[in-house]
């Protein structure tokens, strides 16, 4: 059935394409978010299409599909048809942590899309309940050092960007804490905020208000430089820590989609990060928006064999030792 | 006082022209997202984000605010007519509130539905206004630990939602826990009892499942025996409750409302509790228990204030915390945040406006929603003298729209399908859904948490017992399990020795 679905779908695409690429788009342009409405994906990917679709003069209508870490909305996408009208917000876990995490995966985050560009990353920060003893991230570490498996790393899910990085960052510092597995960043931070868990690593957008509110320390964020969101926290580079790491969001097209249809995506996307009003929104999520070099769709083909390649030993590893 | 300039403030904001309009566009949308069955609230908040781009912030929440809460206003209509719980909230509607409908009076059971959700409504806002802040805190004491013992007192009410036999019932309790532990492993992310289906990756949805096991197989059982269905529509009541029904329900209203309050404030989802707990507070404190599951009406005024009550201050955590408790406050968090408000502690002190506007228009929306609601029940239960050959099409065909509008996915719908197959067997075999859908429920929550307290407590189970609302809500629960298990057993005991 589904073979027959992908047979169907490759020759409509390959049928309807030659008269596509001029007049492209004619109709709305569906955008797969594969996370619930709502997360910090979810927002990038409307903000960003809003400005997008006023760029390509056609709607383009936000649909989630959510499930299996992200992986159940881009497998959707990948088996689409490649005309265009079915592009996807991919990000750090679906397009560089999901093959390590997903044996079955039914893509390949390198070869399946066609790539459009980056729209905006959400750095990540290191942070812990307010009653933790350490000041800062130097304490913290040694702190961690000592605790063992007796420190509580609290995560949102298996395949979670605060999964990933919390497993990189541990890996980074050498400790091996235990594990807290929570269905989402809602009541893995609740459970911060009330001094259940010691720490978690997660996007600056979830945890933001709980910072300045104070009801949760941020030891570090992982950037070059510091967020103007949070200009007290200190970034991972100043600290001396190797741990540089952001949930980056990007748009995709199904292998196979024209190249002229890729580079009219790709102009909306450039246009729609260069918009003013746009800028403000991505920059109040404390997003970093990719400089031009960073939004070509070689640029983002780069970053996702890189990704794929920096995560699938560091998951792997920490994979094989859970299951021990 | 403080709380009367922050409420004077807040209905300065909710009471423009403006934003009255919004609150009633909500309102207007979320009760008939509720009244078609499966369209729920999370589809059509997410449907509708985009549009409140446009918009100000406070307008914009005003208006998703009064979907989620008209919603369950609109929820309760569906139950009561055509016997399909919309929400996990609903469930328990049906039971009293069907019974109701097939006695000739569904004008009174949508009357004190909506009579009772006005008044918890109320009650909630005012409480949300006074306590948020303080309740918030005392809300930060549930851990996992508590939440797991919270879910085991749930299961506990299980055994009174049963009309029949109560073994029967918990048999179909451990089926809905069963059902509840598909879909991928929360420590290790391997795919159990998922037979290489990729849509069941993330478990089996409640509005499938409650769609299929009510709404389908009520269809096919329906088409059965038409006759059975045609005498509802010959006896119609009076449409509104009279003064000896509202009196009856006075008692089960406050209850409700009290409960369905308190539950609500926890971060962890505990409204989903709250009509099943007022229902057993009913059931046990009524003189005739047996009335319960055969149109008593407080079984239906207790639970729909409870849940209204819950649905309003389910906003606690979100509005006080800025975590969400549920899928729709989580929308709302995206919803603020797209309007460049990141919900969190400060919300308060940042944007009073916004805050105290919120609350206000709730009060506002309640009103509105039972000026909308009162006058529609007369339509509503003309609706059920459309010949049955007209309305089950109907029913049918919305039911799969909404099923396909949560996750865009028509899998979900050959599911609702399959369910709708096994609860007709169940049907046939006499068995209750109401008891399986709460074990499901709560069987996600609970196999979560406990996992997550074991996890915290090093593997020792006595972290339970070692804190004292753990321990208090345990107890609870073993003392309400023997007070149901009791008279059963002495019944038996009886029956034996008549033999």
């Amino acid at each position: 059935m589904k073979r027959y679905l992908i047979g169907l779908a490759a020759l409509l695409g390959v049928a309807a394409s030659p008269a596509l690429a001029q007049d492209y788009p004619t109709k709305p342009i569906t955008m797969i978010v594969p996370f619930a409405a709502g997360g910090p994906t979810d927002i990038i990917a409307r903000i960003v299409s809003e400005h997008m679709s006023r760029v390509l003069g056609q709607q383009i209508i936000v649909e989630n599909v959510a499930g299996a870490g992200g992986t159940t909305g881009v497998t959707r996408a990948a088996a689409a048809a490649p005309d265009g009208y079915t592009i996807v917000m991919g990000h750090m876990g679906t397009h560089g942590a999901a093959p390590a995490l997903y044996p079955n995966l039914k893509y390949n985050p390198a070869t399946d899309f066609a790539p459009v560009g980056l729209a905006a990353g959400t750095p990540i920060l290191i942070v812990a309940r307010k009653t933790h003893p350490s000041k800062d991230l130097k304490e913290f570490i040694d702190w961690a050092k000592k605790a063992g498996d007796k420190a509580n790393n609290a995560f949102a899910g298996v395949g979670s960007v605060s999964h990933s990085t919390g497993i990189l960052f541990n890996s980074t510092i050498g400790t091996k804490p235990t594990m807290i597995p929570y269905t989402g960043t809602g009541p893995a931070l609740n459970d911060m905020v009330s001094g259940q868990v010691d720490y978690m690593t997660d996007q600056i957008v979830n945890v933001v208000s709980q910072i300045q509110g104070g009801n949760i320390k941020a030891f570090a964020i992982a950037l070059p430089e510091r967020s103007p969101a949070l200009p007290d926290v200190p970034t991972t580079k100043e600290l001396g820590l190797d741990y540089q790491v952001s949930a980056w969001n990007a748009i995709f097209a199904p292998k196979g989609t024209p190249p002229a249809v890729v580079a009219k995506l790709s102009d909306a996307l450039d246009k729609a990060l260069d918009d003013a009003n746009t800028k403000k929104r991505l920059a109040e999520l404390g997003g970093v928006i990719p400089d031009k070099a960073g939004r070509t769709p070689a640029a983002l083909q780069k970053l996702v064999e890189d990704e794929v390649a920096r995560w699938t030993p560091i998951l792997k590893a920490a994979m094989a030792n859970e299951k021990k | 006082m403080d709380l009367f300039s922050h409420l004077a403030l807040g209905f300065g904001v909710a009471f423009t022209l403006k934003n009255i309009g919004l609150c009633f566009i909500g309102c207007m949308v979320g009760t008939l997202v509720g009244v078609l069955p499966g369209v729920g609230p999370v589809a059509t908040i997410a449907m509708l984000l985009p549009i409140t781009f446009g918009l100000e912030p406070v307008g914009a929440l005003i208006m998703l605010a009064g979907i989620y809460y008209g919603a369950q206003y609109g929820g309760s209509t569906t139950a009561i007519l055509v016997n399909i719980p919309g929400e996990a909230t609903a469930v328990v509607t049906t039971l009293d509130g069907h019974q109701m409908a097939k006695q000739g009076r569904a004008g009174i059971a949508l009357g004190i539905a909506a009579i009772g959700s006005f008044f918890a409504g109320c009650v909630a806002t005012i409480f949300i206004a006074a306590l948020g802040q303080p309740l918030t805190r005392l809300a930060q004491l549930f851990g996992p630990a508590e939440y797991f013992s919270l879910m085991v007192m749930g299961l506990v009410f299980s055994t009174v939602l049963a009309r029949g036999s109560i073994f029967k019932a918990i048999l179909m309790v451990l089926l809905g826990l069963l059902l509840a532990t598909v879909g991928t492993d929360l420590e290790t992310g391997q795919e159990r009892m998922t037979m290489g289906i990729q849509s069941l990756s993330d478990g089996i949805d409640f509005t499938p499942l409650a769609m299929g096991i009510f709404g389908f197989a009520e269809i096919v059982r329906n088409l059965e025996n038409p006759e059975a269905r045609d005498v509802v529509r010959g006896k119609i009541g009076r449409l509104l409750p009279g003064w000896d029904d509202i009196k009856q329900s006075i008692a089960p209203v406050l209850r409700g409302t009290f409960i369905g309050g308190i539950l609500g404030i926890l971060p962890g989802n505990g409204a989903v509790l709250g009509p099943f707990a007022s229902y057993t507070v009913e059931k046990k404190l009524a003189k005739d228990p047996s009335r319960f599951g055969k149109g008593a009406i407080e079984g239906v005024a207790g639970p729909e204030s409870a849940n209204n009550a819950g649905a309003q201050t389910a906003f606690i955590p979100l509005l006080t915390l800025g975590i969400p408790p549920n899928a729709v406050m989580a929308l709302m968090v995206g919803a603020m945040t797209i309007h460049g408000i990141i919900p969190g502690p400060q919300v308060m002190t940042k944007n009073p406006d916004l805050f105290w506007g919120m609350i206000a228009s709730m009060w506002i929306g309640n009103l509105m929603l039972v000026i909308i609601n009162l006058p529609m029940v007369g339509m509503w239960v003309k609706l059920l003298k459309v010949p049955y050959r007209l309305m089950f099409p109907a029913i049918g065909i919305f039911c799969c729209i909404g099923i396909y509008s949560i996750n865009n996915s028509a899998e979900d719908v050959m599911f609702a399908a399959f369910f709708g197959m096994c609860g007709y067997i169940l049907l046939k075999f006499g068995f209750e859904p109401a008891p399986m859908l709460l074990g499901f429920v709560l069987g996600k929550l609970m196999e979560e948490k406990l996992r997550q307290a074991l996890i915290l407590s090093r593997g020792s189970f006595t972290t339970f017992i070692e804190r004292p609302v753990s321990a208090g809500l345990l107890i609870v629960a073993v003392a309400m399990l023997c007070l149901a298990l009791l008279p059963s057993f002495s019944k038996r005991r009886e029956e034996v020795f008549t033999e």
